[in-house]
């Protein structure tokens, strides 16, 4: 790393520069987004409600995906609403393929007719109602419309696809690059070439095995840089928040658990089904198994169920933490908040990147540790049992 | 949200707040006695800490 420190020359220091430049300006205008969105909403609906509860209604908004992108909005001299944004195409089941554009809801504001029948944006969530758009609950305060299957292209989904189209170009890029050059790594190489290698010498090889490495590999790669660029664009000033989505990072998880299943060893097996192997007899084995076998079957369930909560809470807390900060901006109202809500604000936003990179990581980390697990050869047994004889 | 559940939560992050603690600070007597060691002191202790904590936020999710 020092080596390659010195040998950067003094355009490319000031390239460094920009691009360190840029990513703190970043950080301050997304923030600064962040307070807009807040005051404008102030503006709008702060007769009837008290700040805290509109504090928390907006961080609670954000943290949602939504049907339109929308980046900011204000509020006119007229009192006439006005987002800034694009809507998303809305595709759903309901009888039939019923595709029409998010701006027909109007953000919400208005039902969408379509083929004669009305939908309506409730909470973030599409519900078919009558021409009135009445929404009917039962006792616990949930809706209980007809709810058609939503196969929306939302917020979110946009955001995987740009993150996908992303890495598909970024890196076949990079390999073209190396072909070109014979290997050495010019450019962004530069930059992911020591991250590539990190996640094969330190994290896959140590944890699964010279022998077996090789085969994960790729979903390691795709699946640190996808958590690592959707976590940093959760920090950009868009306002999105795809991998504190729980179902996003299930979807991760599941695939994790996928692979470790389909790829697991007859010895993996054995482990889970007969984990005292040899050393007992079998009637001695019977109420010990009772016990153990389910344990280590939950234990399949329990290591996937934990790497996707810990993803999802730690960037929804994340995410929560600013908002509650510049949240505080509204609650000071003098000149002594700002700053300090800005200056915290700001703080937790450094933290917050490394928590990106680190979660990616974490989560890269657990997935090699558990495909480790199911690549465990029989010879790796007897080393244990002879430890024990000793 | 009930005040026992609360307290509740309070408890169990108290306690992943001393079980993060003591791997840092074992952590960092290891390195102290071997530094060369260091990376993979390192990642042990991520990946110990990692999985503490994430009893901590299902405690949190609780509430």
């Amino acid at each position: 790393m020092h080596r390659f420190l010195k040998t950067v020359s003094s355009s490319e220091m000031r390239k460094t520069f920009l691009k360190s430049f840029l990513l703190f300006s970043v950080l301050i205008l997304s923030q600064i987004s962040f307070g807009k969105e807040k005051e404008d909403k102030h503006g709008e609906e702060g007769h009837g409600k008290d700040l805290k509860t509109e504090i928390k209604e907006y961080i609670h908004h954000h943290l949602q995906d939504s049907h339109d992108f929308s980046l900011f909005s204000y509020t006119k001299e007229n009192g006439e609403h006005k987002y800034v944004g694009f809507p998303l195409p809305v595709i759903l089941w309901d009888d039939g393929l019923k595709v029409f554009s998010s701006s027909k809801f109007h953000h919400g504001e208005t039902l969408a007719e379509v083929d004669g029948n009305h939908y309506k944006l409730y909470h973030s969530k599409i519900y078919r109602t009558d021409a009135n758009g009445t929404i009917d609950y039962d006792e616990s305060h949930h809706p209980t419309n007809i709810k058609p299957l939503d196969f929306s292209i939302t917020k979110n989904v946009v955001m995987i696809i740009v993150t996908g189209l992303l890495m598909l170009w970024l890196f076949s890029s990079l390999a073209r690059s190396y072909t070109k050059n014979n290997g050495i790594p010019t450019g962004a190489g530069r930059f992911f070439e020591p991250i590539v290698l990190y996640i094969r010498d330190d994290i896959a090889r140590p944890n699964i095995g010279e022998k077996r490495y090789k085969k994960y590999m790729p979903f390691l790669l795709t699946i640190f840089f996808f958590i690592w660029f959707l976590n940093m664009f959760g920090m950009t000033p868009l306002g999105i928040n795809v991998t504190g989505n729980i179902a996003i990072t299930t979807a991760l998880a599941i695939l994790t658990f996928l692979i470790t299943n389909f790829t697991g060893t007859k010895d993996y097996w054995m482990h889970q089904f007969n984990p005292l192997g040899d050393s007992l007899p079998w009637y001695g084995k019977i109420p010990l198994y009772i016990i153990l076998v389910p344990i280590e079957l939950l234990g399949l369930i329990i290591k996937p169920f934990s790497l996707l909560i810990r993803l999802y809470a730690n960037m929804q807390a994340g995410h929560i933490v600013i908002g509650s900060l510049i949240g505080l901006m509204f609650i000071f109202k003098s000149w002594l908040g700002s700053p300090l809500s800005f200056g915290l604000a700001f703080a937790i936003m450094l933290i917050e990147v490394l928590v990106a990179l680190l979660q990616a990581y974490i989560f890269t980390m657990l997935s090699a540790l558990y495909f480790g697990f199911a690549s465990e050869e029989h010879e790796h047994d007897h080393g244990h049992e002879a430890e024990v004889a000793h | 949200m009930e005040i026992p559940v609360m307290v509740g939560a309070g408890l169990v992050v108290i306690g992943v707040g001393l079980g993060i603690g003591r791997i840092g600070g074992s952590a960092m007597e290891a390195i102290a006695r071997q530094p060369e060691a260091y990376g993979k002191i390192q990642t042990a202790m991520l990946i110990a800490a990692a999985l503490i904590e994430g009893i901590g936020f299902a405690a949190l999710f609780a509430v």
